[in-house]
């Protein structure tokens, strides 16, 4: 994907290989990152921020599930499906993951078609991508209502540790969260690539700037980011 | 282009990025309220967090007040004094200071001192002016509510925090973490602006080496907030959960009123842990500012270069990381494990290396200069002093044997009200003094500003050095009402009622500067672009105040760093960074 390489700012300079190159760019003037342009730059310090947001919240809920006296629900149990009279562990989350995987794979396609400045084919993968996103949350509310009904609280659970049914609302809902800003993200910005927004530079609404195709690539940044954010999750709330 | 001298053109390489495009205005309504120029968020920043500071500033006189007399003013019940204390506490730290230095001084002099037009993403950086307002409303609506705002100290632990004992447990310290939350939102939306604005904007020649300290400063302070204020939300979400959900994050099994509470299991050591994650650094997240300011008005106007230019930066940058694994220092008495309480002492002590240094070199930096008493040299040494006091009594509480007899008395607030308090507090001061010109185009009033300096410097130190021989005699911090115990000699209750006199008359002082501020704005002495004769590039816009979009039609080329002054053989004492080297020797060399 060489297209991936220029940005919209003028040709891609001339740079040094490895370490050196990294000390010259940083200690020249006008840009840290050569070549990086500000949306993006500021999508991945914003991620880095992010990351710290998520961190906090799963360490939280690993010292809460290490130092509780009671009994911590066993995942594998409480999020099993009974499917054709088989009972099947994890099913339903496996799906989902599998789900947000390909998203990332179909997000990653469209960037590229993006550069290649390829409307329909970007705007179409970005609503593909668009759409397993709200499968997953959608997967999410059918988790969420089930486990409701089996009587699980923010507060309580019928098995054990109260701390479960806390971390599990707010740590998948926040995370969902994150998804469904995504997926209206998404859409938003399939939008304008269908109409061909990116092509004419049509000024955005409320910042009057150009719009470029580079967002759709920053779009993806964030997708792959929420979607690397649930594997992390998967590992530590429903593997452990 | 430029029009560069042909040999200047050989240090400076040309244009990487093209020019931005700016938004412009098209009503009154967009150029002044929904303005998305960052001179304009600045202005509505500071106001924003002035008028919240004076609440703070009234919340600390009736404080005083009490203290001072107490049992005479019967509408400050012990209640009301621990709302107060938490008000002030929080708002002083993160709505005012926070707040002022980031979102205020931040967006005034980032774009200016880098040479940018603006912060990269106006139309973001408006809207976290407003949702910090927003923040800032829900945070005082909570002094309307029914049971008022929450008084579970700025430190807002738990369990106390959520219990009914506390007041302001019905809707105050709902209302306390939803601003918080909204905060931390607000200033995100800002800080990774300022922080791309200063990574990829800046103009052609400014190198991060050229870079004025003030700009290291706040640049480093808001890469620190965007990693630390994420612990501080996460624990607002939690606790805020355990409010209103009745989860039980931080809640561990309680008895109230003989009733065994709902709650179970949670980790009150949990939170502690997230807050001061957060707590520690936000104390240099409101000190580097302060730092990298007050270099530059010592610099000056002590017309001297900047002692150790690389090693302040330096400085700086080692500071904001060490200051990520001291927190626990906050938490000797918590009951942690002893050899965490070694570990963080040990860090604790190494950070004193980083801003020993600072110091010294603030000091050389004055040594044999040209030192002219302006106001904001006055705030500047105002700084110096009270800072290495609090710095001082920092190596007496982060040492743990000495901190346990004195944790939660009046020696920390001492100590934490010299060193985070009154010392960032004379740097903005000073700030405003040295940056006023700019923004208005009119002087100070430097015969009020300096009585307001020594008033300022002198009542502070009469409060806050008192408190220290307070502490150590034991009396405890957050006690409405000492009341009369063997160990209180008469003298701590005279020392108490003059801490209060002179506390009103500090903050009538601070009343004088608003008029100040006022009067200038309309009779204050005309300043001209360059008032002071400084190098750096927000004193050398075509216009004062600088016009959207900053700089006319051509961006400035910076060709040196932000200190040459009393340069030997430069004409003026001061050169500024966008003046282009004089003539080239056959070799080729600058002069
Ligand atoms: C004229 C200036 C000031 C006066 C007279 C003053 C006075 C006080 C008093 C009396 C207390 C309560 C002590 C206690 O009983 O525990 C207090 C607490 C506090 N002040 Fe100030 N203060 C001033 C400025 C500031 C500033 C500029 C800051 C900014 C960092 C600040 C931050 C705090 C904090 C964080 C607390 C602790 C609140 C708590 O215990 O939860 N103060 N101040
Ligand atoms: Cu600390």
């Amino acid at each position: 994907m060489a297209e991936t390489a220029l940005t919209d700012h003028g040709e891609p300079a001339a740079r040094a290989a490895g370490w050196r190159g990294i000390a010259a760019d940083w200690s020249s003037d006008q840009r840290a990152f050569k070549n990086v342009s500000w949306g993006k730059a500021m999508m991945w310090i914003f991620l880095l921020s992010d990351t710290f947001i998520f961190s906090c919240f799963l360490l939280s809920y690993m010292t809460a599930r290490m130092s509780t006296t009671v009994p911590w629900p066993n995942p594998s149990e409480v999020f099993a499906l009974n499917i054709g009279g088989t009972h099947i562990p994890l099913i339903l989350i496996a799906i989902m993951t599998f789900i947000l995987i390909s998203s990332s794979g179909t997000m990653a396609m469209a960037v590229n078609f993006g550069y290649r400045r390829d409307r329909v084919k970007t705007a179409t993968l970005m609503l593909v991508t668009a759409a397993f996103g709200a499968t997953f949350v959608g997967m999410q509310a059918f988790e969420w209502t089930k486990l409701i009904m089996e009587g699980v609280r923010p507060w309580e659970n019928p098995w054990g540790a109260a701390q479960f049914g806390s971390s599990f609302f707010m740590i998948t809902g926040f995370h969902g969260t994150h998804v469904t800003i995504g997926v209206i993200f998404l859409i938003a910005i399939a939008r304008k690539v269908w109409r061909g927004d990116f092509d004419v530079e049509r000024r955005g609404f409320f910042t009057s700037r150009k719009g470029h195709y580079e967002i759709v690539e920053i779009t993806g940044l964030y997708w792959h980011f929420v979607d690397l954010v649930w594997v992390f999750i998967f590992a530590f709330f429903y593997l452990w | 282009m430029v029009d560069v001298p042909y040999e200047a053109t050989v240090d400076v390489p040309p244009a990487e990025v093209a020019d931005v495009e700016l938004y412009h205005p098209k009503s009154w309504w967009t150029q002044y309220v929904f303005s998305q120029d960052a001179k304009v968020i600045a202005i509505q920043y500071s106001l924003t967090a002035t008028a919240i500071g004076l609440v703070a500033l009234v919340l600390s006189w009736l404080m005083r007040l009490q203290l001072g007399f107490p049992g005479t003013f019967s509408f400050i019940d012990a209640n009301q004094y621990l709302q107060f204390i938490t008000m002030h506490g929080m708002i002083m730290v993160i709505y005012l200071l926070t707040a002022l230095f980031l979102g205020g001084f931040g967006n005034y002099l980032i774009p200016l001192m880098v040479g940018a037009r603006d912060m990269v993403f106006p139309y973001v950086n408006m809207l976290s002016y407003w949702v910090y307002l927003l923040a800032v409303i829900v945070l005082a609506s909570a002094f309307f509510v029914p049971g008022g705002p929450t008084g579970a100290g700025w430190t807002l632990y738990p369990p106390q925090a959520i219990l009914s004992g506390t007041p302001g447990q019905d809707w105050g310290i709902i209302l306390m973490l939803s601003s918080l939350i909204l905060f931390i939102i607000g200033f995100t939306m800002g800080g990774l602006n300022y922080v791309v604005t200063v990574l990829q904007a800046r103009t052609r020649g400014m190198t991060l080496m050229r870079l004025p300290l003030t700009v290291w400063g706040i640049f480093t302070a808001t890469v620190m907030a965007l990693l630390a204020f994420p612990a501080l939300f996460v624990a607002s979400v939690m606790m805020l959960f355990d409010r209103v959900l009745g989860t039980s994050f931080f809640m561990p099994a309680l008895v109230e009123m003989g009733q065994q509470m709902k709650y179970g299991g949670g980790s009150p050591i949990l939170f502690q842990h997230l807050f001061w994650f957060f707590g520690h650094p936000e104390v240099y997240i409101v000190a580097l500012p302060a730092f990298g300011i007050v270099s530059d008005l010592i610099s000056t106007h002590a017309r001297k270069n900047i002692f150790g230019y690389r090693m302040m930066v330096w400085a700086i940058v080692a500071i904001g990381a060490l200051s990520f694994i001291v927190w626990a220092h906050h938490m000797y008495v918590s009951g942690m494990h002893p050899h965490f309480g070694f570990f963080f002492a040990t860090t604790t002590l190494i950070i004193a290396i980083p801003t020993a240094i600072k110091v010294y070199n603030w000091v050389l930096t004055l040594w044999r200069g040209d030192i002219h008493l302006t106001v904001p040299m006055l705030f500047a040494l105002g700084f110096i002093i009270t800072f290495v006091n609090g710095g001082l009594t920092g190596l007496f509480l982060g040492n743990v044997v000495v901190d346990v007899p004195l944790s939660d008395t009046m020696f920390v607030v001492a100590h934490f009200h010299m060193v985070m308090g009154v010392a960032p507090i004379m740097v903005v001061l000073g700030a405003i003094y040295h940056w006023y010109p700019k923004v208005t185009g009119r002087m100070l009033n430097e015969a009020l500003g300096k009585l307001h300096f020594w008033v300022t410097f002198l009542g502070a130190y009469l409060i806050f050095f008192p408190m220290h021989y307070l502490g150590l005699l034991g009396v405890p911090r957050r006690y409405h009402d000492i009341g009369e115990a063997a160990f209180l000699t008469p003298s701590v209750h005279t020392l108490n009622a003059f801490m209060s006199v002179v506390a009103l008359i500090v903050g009538l002082a601070q009343i004088l500067f608003l008029f100040n501020l006022v009067w200038s704005l309309f009779k204050g002495k005309a300043s001209g672009g360059n008032p002071w004769r400084a190098t750096t590039l927000e004193w050398q816009t075509p216009e004062t105040p600088p016009g959207h979009g900053n700089w006319g039609k051509e961006l400035p080329v910076v060709y040196r760093w932000a200190y040459d002054y009393s340069v030997p053989g430069a004409p003026e004492d001061f050169i500024p960074q966008n003046q282009p080297p004089a003539r080239r020797t056959a070799q080729g060399a600058a002069t």
